[in-house]
């Protein structure tokens, strides 16, 4: 045995080792299922999948892509967030910061928001695979339920980081965007029966949205602890329940 | 091996592009990402002896499976390598917009909302906004959730199926190209100042006016008072539901017999049936509208539509 079998030897019998890696790497039927049921990220998936499954042609990917955005606006978000404060007086200097001084800072703002607009697309396209696929038959059907709401989820993740650069682009179209708001019969102050339930301009369904009667600084902290914690919390939980279903049904395909 | 050189050329040659961006020689933080990437995808490879036998299996009837690792977990990587790619190269390049500070006394003309509501917004042309803004998002949200319920057609779950599928495709290709997608892109790039519509070869002119020439379905018809024009829009729009569930439930009889309509069910029929004409209700009131200069179908002093 050569010295570097040897070391190689001591080093994987090691209890450090083992405690780690609980088996082998040769390629072995045995270790294939072991790679993805003992690896806590890989076993999302079955060990066995039908081989139609893989194909792009079936996928399309867009599942696995819209999870890859998401987690990639999560790693930059996080990086933005040691640099931005969230009220009026600062966030739109600290964007010019981000952009000016800080390392990476506008590349990761540019990740950010090219990967929120992909996350967007890529679910909307993978809503469309999984139709034409007809994937959402049974026992699938409560499964697009949460898929709808992760759609739903998706835009207001997006939307409301929107806002978060305080700038004319940002204030109006979440502007734009939340008049809706007070046109919601009963609830919204310029929608039918408003005067029936006395819906005004600071107490309606948009002033709650909005934290106040105007879009302001109010609005800045509420849609800032609604995108960076609250929207991404609820949307894992669906993406786990999203995940988990998928891996009890397996993936759909042809009746074998 | 080449496969896997050939992923080291690419990693080569998007260090070498980055380093000469000005200020992309510090990106070594998503590179090593995208090289630790190409590290599980090689760890992922297929061996070749294990597979055969798989391959042989997959023939005939039964179990068809695979390991998930490698073949699964070997494309997603790539494909996730792929997309890192594109998107390191695309954010290297194009800059996340900026303009000046907020500025809420300053409204910008036009002011758009982010691009994926505006078929909403376009909608505002032709519905009031409790109409586009709060009924028809809830209708699309509520739709697509009843999808897998009204839809009890066994073929093609879990595969394309077109023909035995036709309609059910048909609809939804309605509503999603046409009234969504097309609609967001007439709205990004086709709604100027005022949101008047300007051809990608006019200039933005914020003074353009458009004759407002619009009336009222009821005004055509010679109506005049207000009592009338509830009434009349009432007898129209019930009458539309009305009507457009009969024809609906003719329809269906007729093409798949009163057997599938048995099978099917009264609350799945009327649900669908009150979806799909409200989904055709749109398509109705931009026709009217761009072709007739209709605006209201049914204009009483509390809401309009
Ligand atoms: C944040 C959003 C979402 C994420 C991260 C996500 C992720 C995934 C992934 C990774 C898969 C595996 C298969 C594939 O990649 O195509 C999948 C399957 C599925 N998704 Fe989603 N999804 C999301 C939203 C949606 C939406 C909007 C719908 C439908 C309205 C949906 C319905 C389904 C269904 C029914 C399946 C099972 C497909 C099959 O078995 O063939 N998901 N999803």
């Amino acid at each position: 045995m050569s010295k570097w079998e040897e070391t190689k030897r001591q080093i994987t019998e090691s209890q450090v080792w083992q405690s780690i890696f609980r088996h082998g790497y040769d390629d072995t039927p045995g270790n294939r299922v072991q790679m993805v049921s003992g690896n806590v990220w890989l076993h999302l998936h079955p060990s066995k999948v039908r081989r139609h499954a893989i194909r792009m042609r079936f996928t399309w990917c867009m599942g696995g892509i819209t999870f890859l955005m998401f987690l990639v606006t999560v790693v930059t978000g996080v990086y933005l967030m040691f640099y931005y404060r969230p009220t009026a007086e600062y966030a739109y200097a600290d964007m010019k910061y981000l952009e000016f001084d800080m390392p990476f800072g506008m590349f990761m703002r540019n990740m950010h928001r090219w990967a929120a607009h992909g996350m967007v697309i890529a679910v909307w396209l993978h809503m469309f695979r999984v139709f034409l696929t007809g994937s959402y038959k049974p026992p699938r059907e409560f499964n697009w339920v949460v898929g709808v709401i992760l759609l739903v989820l998706t835009m207001l993740l997006s939307f409301t980081g929107y806002l978060l650069p305080w700038d004319q682009l940002s204030i109006w179209a979440v502007t734009v965007g939340s008049n809706m708001a007070r046109a919601t019969p009963l609830l919204g102050y310029e929608g039918p029966f408003a005067d029936w339930t006395g819906a005004n301009p600071i107490y309606d369904a948009r002033a709650f949205l909005f934290g106040g009667g105007e879009i302001g600084p109010h609005t800045l902290l509420r849609f800032y602890i609604l995108h960076c914690i609250f929207i991404p919390l609820v949307a894992s939980l669906f993406m786990a329940v999203h995940f988990w279903r998928i891996r009890r049904d397996g993936f759909s395909g042809p009746p074998v | 091996m080449s496969r896997e050189l050939f992923w080291l050329a690419i990693t080569l040659v998007v260090t070498v592009i980055t380093n000469f961006i000005p200020g992309g020689r510090v990106l070594i933080l998503p590179e090593l990402f995208v090289a630790l990437m190409i590290l599980l995808y090689w760890a992922a490879k297929p061996g070749a002896e294990l597979d055969k036998p798989v391959a042989v299996q997959a023939t005939g009837p039964g179990d068809d499976k695979v390991h998930t690792w490698p073949h699964l977990v070997r494309s997603e990587f790539l494909c996730a390598i792929f997309i890192t790619l594109g998107l390191i190269l695309w954010s290297l390049v194009v800059d996340a917009p900026l303009e000046e500070p907020a500025n809420p006394t300053r409204t910008p003309n036009p002011s758009k909302a982010p691009w994926y509501f505006l078929g909403l917004q376009e909608m505002l042309v032709f519905f009031d906004p409790w109409h586009a803004g709060v009924v028809l998002p809830t209708f699309i949200i509520v739709g697509l959730m009843a999808i897998p319920y009204i839809d009890i057609n066994p073929a093609g779950n879990g595969y394309y199926a077109y023909e035995s599928r036709k309609y059910e495709i048909l609809t939804f290709f309605l509503g999603f190209h046409i009234l969504w997608v097309s609609l967001i892109i007439i709205g990004t790039f086709l709604r100027g100042p005022g949101w008047n519509w300007f051809w990608p070869w006019e200039v933005w002119d914020s003074h353009k006016i458009e004759a407002l020439t619009n009336v009222n379905l009821h005004y055509i018809f010679g109506i005049r008072s207000e009592a009338g024009a509830i009434i009349f829009g009432a007898v129209v729009v019930l009458g539309y539901f009305v009507v457009g569930t009969a024809a609906m439930y003719w329809a269906i009889v007729r093409m798949k017999g009163q057997e599938f309509m048995h099978r099917w069910g009264m609350p799945r029929f009327v649900l669908t049936s009150f979806l799909f004409l409200n989904l055709m209700s749109v398509v109705i009131k931009m026709v009217l509208r761009h072709a007739g200069n209709i605006m209201y179908v049914w204009q009483t002093p509390w809401i309009n539509f």
